[in-house]
């Protein structure tokens, strides 16, 4: 949708051009962030800050940022951004309006903010979720594969019909990982646990996730593990009943203690104001960043006690190995599904395996869409 | 692949459900375009209804009501479209796209209180033992009112414009606003009207998103639902039946694919994901091709001095 990016770009622009003179841009300078006091900070969201998921903790961040900083910075975000040649301009606009610092932050800007950041080799780029780096573009992500472990062991214990449901978004190596981890785990504590998935194509439309959970539930899952953004499986999980959800993101304790049970939750606070310190003190380089739970940029979210006490029990300690690197949530013999082999017995995924992963491990039964 | 899994009378009665709110929003539209107004601010009056909706009916705990006000959440924000294309006779394509972002705004910022709870249901008709038919049961009598009030206003809409002098002096002022003025008829006053009847359509379909569809409020939820309902007015060439067909083809489609996936059909997802869109626009296309054409005064701006 375009046009909501269209607006809200729209207005943040028109606030911009009234805090700025205005003048850097008639001059034509490409980038305004010289001898300015403040440092910029830019945000580029791909839902609304208020879609109780992914950006909502996103746009935390850029508060932690504000908090932290408090005269010394100044944040901008533009929300509903689509992914592709919109999300182009609006960081365009972002550098040429003099931000010294932008996040963009879903897997579809990768390469808009590469192209941009090649045109403003001034200004700090750091991309959530993709693979490319560049000379002023660091890439960060969190390992929400470790989390979704502890919700395929959940999962898996808990499954009545042996039907596991996941919402997935887009066939990339993030999405592919998350539903491998949830499989292998739930697939560990229980044999007969099958996966159905559904590609819903959007990482934010409530309606059609509330629409794809029920299908879900209606088909027989009665666990929906989700990765778009909104709250509305959960929603729609809650109006069947007896179905069991995980907080995707956020924690959407709203929805606790049934049906959700547990939740990933991201924190991207202490990185944004790492990166930020790193700007203002001139120290930025361009990084790559993968934390998970034992950092603290992925957060497990407080097990309901709709969870029996025994496995609450286990999936705190599978947490705990996790955490503390005794445990790796790919760890061999693993085969891929086509049947040839991938991790032998004891060993562990590398991170490069990891981060272009696009196979589902054996047992899934479903096809990748290309 | 496990076709069993799917059952097609819930697929069906699922589809009536899930093509209520485009159903809505475009017979809305409809009336708006027969008159000669292009309203392009559906998904923001779509939106305010939503909010409106679920807020009066948290409060009220009566979801009923929720909808009454969320068409007048709908109609009263439609109100701001028709001053400023029939009083300030602004460009009417601009106008409507202000009021989508205005009504995507002002939504985000009525909702802020209302994330995260959950409304009161809105309880499906009794029809008795019509329900309990087999099959026919499950499809036709199984549905909450809104679902039926969509169907009504529909038929509604077909009669009055097709049989009724209301429906004549709308779409003449549509066809040609210059002689239905000519003839002594209040231009303004009747596409004021049509407007409001077609923001209070979008309300209630919002609404159905908000109380029945999701159920919950999150900002920016419609979507995109407005722009279909928009485009399949004119694949449906501004004809009411048509506009069913669409909106169920559409629904039903999405549907499907749905169904299909979580069975493991052996169909790329992309296609399946793709095919609402192709199915709705090729069919609505070639039923068109009987010369039906655009409202001759479609988006032009009338003043009584011209």
């Amino acid at each position: 949708m375009p046009h909501v990016g269209a607006n809200t770009y729209g207005e943040v622009h028109m606030k911009f051009t009234k805090l700025m003179t205005g003048a850097a841009l008639a001059l034509g300078l490409a980038t305004a962030a010289v001898a300015e006091d403040k440092t910029k900070v830019g945000f580029v969201f791909v839902g609304p800050v208020g879609d109780g998921g992914w950006t909502y903790e996103h746009n935390k961040g850029r508060l932690a940022v504000e908090e932290a900083f408090g005269d010394k910075v100044e944040t901008v975000f533009v929300e509903s951004v689509a992914e592709g040649p919109d999300s182009e301009r609006v960081m365009t606009e972002m550098a040429l309006n003099g931000a010294d610092l932008i996040f963009t932050t879903s897997f579809g800007y990768m390469d808009p903010t590469i192209n941009v950041a090649a045109k403003f080799p001034n200004v700090k780029f750091e991309h959530a979720t993709g693979y490319k780096q560049a000379d002023n573009v660091s890439v960060y992500s969190a390992r929400f594969y470790e989390g979704r472990a502890i919700q395929g062991h959940i999962a898996g214990k808990m499954t009545k019909s042996n039907i596991i449901g996941y919402i997935a978004s887009f066939p990339i190596p993030e999405v592919i990982r998350g539903i491998n981890s949830a499989y292998i785990h739930a697939k560990k504590v229980n044999p007969d646990v099958e996966f159905k998935i559904i590609w819903a194509y959007t990482w934010f439309d409530p309606a059609k996730e509330a629409d794809a959970a029920k299908v879900l539930i209606e088909q027989g899952a009665d666990v929906v593990l989700q990765h778009t953004d909104s709250t509305a499986p959960q929603a729609a999980a809650q109006e069947a009943g007896n179905v069991i959800t995980f907080g995707q993101a956020s924690d959407m304790g709203q929805y606790g203690p049934l049906p959700r049970v547990s939740s990933i939750i991201d924190d991207w606070a202490p990185y944004y104001i790492a990166r930020t310190q790193a700007v203002m003190d001139g120290t930025w380089t361009s990084t790559s960043t993968w934390d998970g739970i034992g950092a603290g940029m992925v957060g497990i979210g407080e097990i309901s006690d709709a969870v029996p006490a025994d496995v609450k029990a286990e999936a705190l300690a599978l947490k705990a190995s996790l955490s503390d690197g005794s445990y790796h949530a790919f760890t061999g013999p693993l085969n891929k599904a086509d049947g040839s082999a991938w991790l032998a017995a004891g060993e562990t995924a590398n991170d490069g395996d990891l981060a272009g992963m696009g196979f589902y491990v054996e047992g899934i039964t479903a096809e990748i869409p290309k | 692949m496990d076709l069993s899994a799917i059952n097609p009378i819930i697929l069906i009665a699922a589809l009536i459900s899930a093509a209520t709110p485009i159903l809505l929003a475009a017979t809305g539209e409809l009336v708006a375009e027969r008159a000669g107004v292009l309203n392009l601010g559906v998904e923001g009056m779509m939106i305010t209804g939503a909010v409106c909706g679920f807020i009066i009916s948290v409060n009220t705990g009566s979801p009923a009501f929720g909808f009454v006000m969320a068409a007048v959440g709908g109609a009263m924000l439609s109100l701001l479209f028709a001053f400023l294309t029939q009083v300030a006779l602004a460009n009417q394509v601009a106008s409507g796209l202000a009021l989508t972002l205005f009504g995507l705004g002002i939504s985000s910022l009525m909702g802020q209180n209302y994330v995260g709870i959950k409304p009161p249901r809105l309880e499906d008709v009794n029809f008795g033992p019509l329900s309990d038919i087999p099959v026919l049961g499950t499809i036709l009598f199984s549905h909450n009112p809104i679902v039926y009030v969509g169907l009504l206003i529909v038929a509604a809409v077909w009669a009055t414009l097709k049989f009724t002098r209301a429906g004549l002096v709308l779409r003449a002022v549509g066809e040609n606003h210059d002689a239905a003025h000519a003839l002594g008829y209040k231009v303004k006053r009747i596409r004021t009207l049509a407007i409001m009847f077609g923001g209070a359509c979008a309300g209630m379909g919002g609404a159905y998103i908000s109380l029945i569809r999701v159920p919950q409020w999150t900002e920016g939820m419609t979507a995109g639902v407005g722009w279909i309902a928009l485009a399949i007015v004119v694949f449906a060439s501004w004809k009411p039946w048509r506009v069913l067909l669409g909106a169920y083809l559409f629904g039903g489609i999405t549907q499907l694919q749905l169904n299909l996936q979580g069975a493991g059909v052996a169909i790329p997802v992309e296609y399946l994901a793709m095919s609402p869109y192709i199915v709705t626009i090729v069919v609505l296309v070639i039923l068109s091709a009987d010369k039906s054409r655009a409202p001759g005064s479609l988006g032009r701006i009338f003043h009584a001095s011209q």
